[in-house]
Order: C-alpha cells, then sequence, then structure tokens
C-alpha cells in the first residue's frame, strides 16, 4: 500500500476493524464518510473541559465556547471562500438547508405560476420542497432531462430557463451516479436572465476545492458528516443580498433582537436564520474536519480518488453480468452498476459478508431511477483512506455473487 | 406438524452448515422453491413495506387454516419468505399468533440477517400475524 495512505488510514480509527470476520473495506462514502481521530477527539475535548452555552453569556467557558462556535464558520466560510462568515448559516444538514432556502426565498420572491428548475438528477432533498413550496404558491416544477449516461442535458437546460423561473435548484455532484455537473456555466447562463441558482453541495466538498465567490451561486448547502466531520451538523451559504432579503426560518433564541409582547426584531445576519441553541459541539468538530482536509491536502485527495475511480471503473465493468450506471466524462468517485437478473438486496447481502461496505437501493433519487428504467443499483463510493486493494475485494465479491445466484 | 415441531426441523437444518455460504445456498434454494403467488394478487395493497426488495404477501382461509403465498424480486428475501411460509402456512389463527419466534436468532438470521428494515423479516411476521389477527376477528372466515 501507498506509505502515505497507511499513514492517512491510521487517522481513522473505524477503518481499523472487522466485519463478519474481515477487514472493513468502507465503501458508503457518498452517504457518510468515516471522521478522522482529530475531529471524535475536538468533540469529545468540547464536552470534557468546554461544554457552555454561546452568545450572550459573561462567563469565562461561555465566551470560550462563542469564540471557539464563530471561529469554525469563519473557518467553514473560509473554505467555501465565502466574501464573509456572516452568509454562513449552520444549520442541521443540506435537507434542512434547502428547506430553509425553499420556504424563505419561496415566501418572499415565488408566487402562482412562476417556475422552479430542477434536474433529474437530484436527491429527494433537492426535489420535495420546491414540490411542497410549488403546493403552497401554485407554481410549477420544472425538470432539467439528463441523457442515458446521466448528464445533464444543457439545451435543455437553456430552453427551460425563462421569464417565469424564480430558482435554479441542482446538485454539484449527483450523489446515485457521481456526474459531475456544469455548475459554473449553468449559473452564468441563470444570472443572464437574473435568475438565482442554489447548489446542493452535499456530495461536493469532500473531493475538491470550491470557491463559491468564483461559482458565483447564490446559496450552496452541505453537510459536514459527508466531508469527514460529525453528523446533525451543516450549513448554508447564501450570499448576504439574498439572505437579508429572505424572512427568517424559525423563530427563538439567538435570532431576536428585541422582544415585546407587541412586535420582535430579528437579529442580523447570519443569527437570524439560527434559531435555539446551535450546535456548538459538532461546528467546533466541523471546524476540525476542515483542518483534517487542509493537512491532507487536495491535491492528495484528487489523486488518490482519481486513481481509485479509474481502477475501480476498469475492474468493476469487467465483470460478466455488471453494467455501471453512469458514465458521465466529469465524475466523482462513486461507480453505480447493476447485475443482471440480480437483486441489489441479494448482491449487497453477499457482498456484505466480504467485509464490505456498498450502499444498495434507490439512494433516494426514485424519479432518477425511473428516468433509467431501475429499481436501483448497487454503489461503491471511494473516499481518499480507499485502497485498490479494497477493489479487488469487491471485485471478488461480486464475482461470488455471479455464482451464487447465476 | 405442528409450528413447534417445524421450528426444531429448521434449527436442525440450520445447525448442519459451517458457514454463511453454506446458509445463503440454502435461503437461495429455498427461494428458488417458493410457493408462487398467483400474478393476480401480486398487487400493491399486498406488498410489505419496510423491505428493500419487494415483497407480495397473499393469504386465505380454506377450512380453519391460513394458506399463504408469496413473491419477491429477491431470492435471498423469497428464500426467508419461504422459511415463514413453512413455519405459518396450514395452521389457525390462534397457532399463528402464539408461534414464538425467537428460534430465528438461535439459527444465525440475526447474526446474518439482521431484522432490520433491509430484509423485513420481521415486517414479514408482522404482517403474517396480523392476518391471523384478522381471520380471528371474522370469527366466521371467509
Amino acid at each position: 500500500m501507498n506509505p502515505l495512505i497507511e499513514k492517512i488510514r491510521a487517522d481513522f480509527p473505524i477503518l481499523q476493524q472487522t466485519i463478519h470476520g474481515k477487514p472493513l473495506a468502507y465503501f458508503d462514502n457518498a452517504a457518510t464518510t468515516q471522521k478522522p481521530q482529530s475531529v471524535i477527539d475536538t468533540i469529545t475535548r468540547f464536552y470534557t473541559e468546554e461544554n457552555s452555552n454561546v452568545h450572550r453569556g459573561v462567563h469565562r467557558m461561555s465566551q470560550a465556547a462563542t469564540q471557539a462556535y464563530e471561529l469554525a464558520r469563519q473557518k467553514m466560510a473560509d473554505f467555501l471562500n465565502a466574501s464573509s462568515s456572516a452568509e454562513i448559516i449552520f444549520t442541521r444538514g443540506t435537507t434542512e438547508s434547502i428547506n430553509l432556502v425553499a420556504y424563505c426565498y419561496g415566501e418572499a420572491f415565488v408566487n402562482e405560476g412562476d417556475e422552479i428548475l430542477i434536474s433529474a438528477l437530484e436527491h429527494h432533498s433537492d426535489i420535495v420542497p420546491w414540490q411542497q413550496l410549488c403546493i403552497r404558491k401554485k407554481a410549477t416544477l420544472k425538470v432539467i432531462p439528463i441523457f442515458d449516461n446521466g448528464e445533464l442535458d444543457l439545451d435543455a437546460y437553456k430552453k427551460l430557463l425563462s421569464a417565469k423561473t424564480r430558482i435554479v435548484a441542482v446538485n454539484h455532484i449527483s450523489n446515485a451516479l457521481g456526474t459531475i455537473n456544469p455548475i459554473k456555466e449553468m449559473i452564468q447562463l441563470a444570472h443572464e436572465m437574473n435568475i438565482p441558482v442554489l447548489i446542493d453541495g452535499a456530495q461536493g466538498l469532500s473531493h475538491g476545492p470550491v470557491d463559491v465567490q468564483d461559482l458565483d451561486c447564490d446559496f450552496y448547502t452541505f453537510s459536514a458528516h459527508k466531508m469527514y466531520g460529525p453528523m446533525g451538523i451543516g450549513g448554508l451559504y447564501g450570499k448576504r443580498e439574498w439572505l437579508e432579503k429572505m424572512p427568517p426560518y424559525q423563530f427563538g433564541g439567538e435570532m431576536i433582537s428585541k422582544v415585546t409582547f407587541e412586535k420582535t426584531t430579528f437579529n442580523e445576519l447570519p443569527y437570524k436564520f439560527e434559531a435555539g441553541t446551535p450546535n456548538v459541539a459538532d461546528a467546533i468538530g466541523l471546524g476540525a474536519a476542515i483542518d483534517y482536509l487542509g493537512q491532507v491536502g487536495w491535491e492528495t485527495i484528487r489523486t488518490q480518488e482519481a486513481d481509485l475511480l479509474a481502477y475501480g471503473t476498469q475492474q468493476i465493468s469487467a465483470i460478466k453480468n455488471v453494467k455501471i450506471i453512469g458514465t458521465a466524462t466529469q465524475k466523482a468517485s462513486i461507480i453505480s452498476f447493476v447485475m443482471n437478473n440480480i437483486h441489489f438486496f441479494d448482491a449487497g447481502t453477499i457482498i456484505d459478508q466480504f467485509g464490505i461496505a456498498v450502499r444498495t437501493g434507490n439512494h433516494c433519487t426514485q424519479p432518477l431511477m425511473e428516468r433509467l428504467g431501475i429499481i436501483g443499483t448497487i454503489r461503491a463510493s471511494f473516499a481518499f483512506y480507499n485502497t485498490r486493494n479494497e477493489i479487488d475485494r469487491l471485485v471478488d465479491a461480486i464475482g461470488k455473487v455471479n455464482e451464487l445466484f447465476e | 406438524m405442528t409450528i413447534k415441531e417445524t421450528i426444531e426441523e429448521i434449527i436442525s437444518e440450520f445447525s448442519s452448515f459451517d458457514d454463511w455460504m453454506e446458509k445463503y445456498n440454502y435461503l437461495i434454494d429455498m427461494g428458488k422453491s417458493l410457493p408462487m403467488i398467483d400474478d393476480k394478487y401480486k398487487i400493491d395493497s399486498n406488498l410489505i413495506t419496510g423491505c428493500q426488495s419487494r415483497v407480495w404477501l397473499h393469504s386465505e382461509i380454506k377450512d380453519g387454516v391460513i394458506v399463504f403465498t408469496a413473491d419477491s424480486d429477491a431470492v435471498i428475501t423469497k428464500g426467508i419468505v419461504n422459511l415463514l411460509i413453512r413455519l405459518f402456512s396450514g395452521h389457525t389463527p390462534d397457532e399463528i399468533l402464539s408461534a414464538e419466534t425467537e428460534f430465528l436468532d438461535a439459527i444465525g438470521l440475526k447474526d446474518h440477517l439482521s431484522p432490520t428494515r433491509s430484509n423485513g423479516l420481521l415486517s414479514m411476521i408482522k404482517q403474517m400475524k396480523l392476518y391471523a389477527l384478522a381471520y380471528k376477528a371474522q370469527e366466521k372466515p371467509v
């Protein structure tokens, strides 16, 4: 094994264990990534030594916790190259962030007869909040179609953008197929018609750098647990001009400036969108994950993941009875595949016996599966701590599946 | 054969397996020999929720005993449902309702097929017992 990857693997305690008596090969990174020791230690240290509620406290520990929480926000802002940490709203994750925008932007800017434009590649979390908005506002949901290889049809996209379109919401990287969408170009096209764009970045922040100013996106949503951080925290980047114009999402706690029984005025950004006591420990944990990614470096991450994708694609596509679903030119390290006449549940159950974690099913993308004419796939999603040897084990396991079910 | 006797028979079959692969081979064979449901019963209202694969379960009552037929699009799931049919089919609602299913742990189905949403083992048992309860409530079964 590459000594660098060996060293990296030692940072992740969970990777050291055995499953069904075999070393764990964890290929479910698109669902959630594992956590390095530094993230785990940071959260433990917070609850062991620093736990205190943030903001308003005058006592020493509260001030320290506030500082640590706001430092995490600054780290996230720097990670995305946002122009200000006030543009980073902490939420529970991508799903909550999209719901926030669908609700608050929708309240302010979407009316009867308007259109919301999403894509056929979207996760349910980037479909249903918009669908519900359309029901509330009597608006229409429009869908950018895809080609059979899993790439978006950009000509169709251009035609779908209209004077009625109020917002475009697309994912950066497809969780089900791995397609990397040309979001910069798509944002530019929408902006030519003054239409804002939300990017579902759930899969977008673990594979390479994202610069929201360079992309010029209006909203970018993310989940910490898919970028080596803790579960239960994530966020929303939003351009200040939009966030200022949107009404609050939930009410109470830190989002308030002044309350009388007659009237309440709301706090400034970003607190306006953070009702209640925030998830301080996990925000700080997210900060630790960002630090960790910085130590490993994008070059190492990209090199290793590109190698795994190329090697995995070559090896898996060579197995009889296997068809890779999603063959876009630009792909992240995600390989989805189906097996002829073998149900993904049967395949996944056997693969699990080899200590290999893959995901099976529709990956919360039922409309996409329907478009592709399948009910689900087996998905192996690689992180930089995975190895070629683990892929070889997956290939053997798939061979065993063929043997058992043919 | 009583349900208890069937359980003992199944436990004895499973105890002869040396590894998980033999166990799965057995379930796959069981899956292939599942008493097939009539196509007209493969409808959404007969689908069991909580399974990653689709499972259709149909029941009829004949001479006081319930007869189950089923199908699934996954073979291992078919094997599991066939095991349960072997257990419950041909028994009265009372016998089915009072049957203990803890033995599934003993034969290692808990280890290798944990009763979670993914294989729907528990959902299947629950659905079969619900049918039994419904027939019992009707008193004069259809």
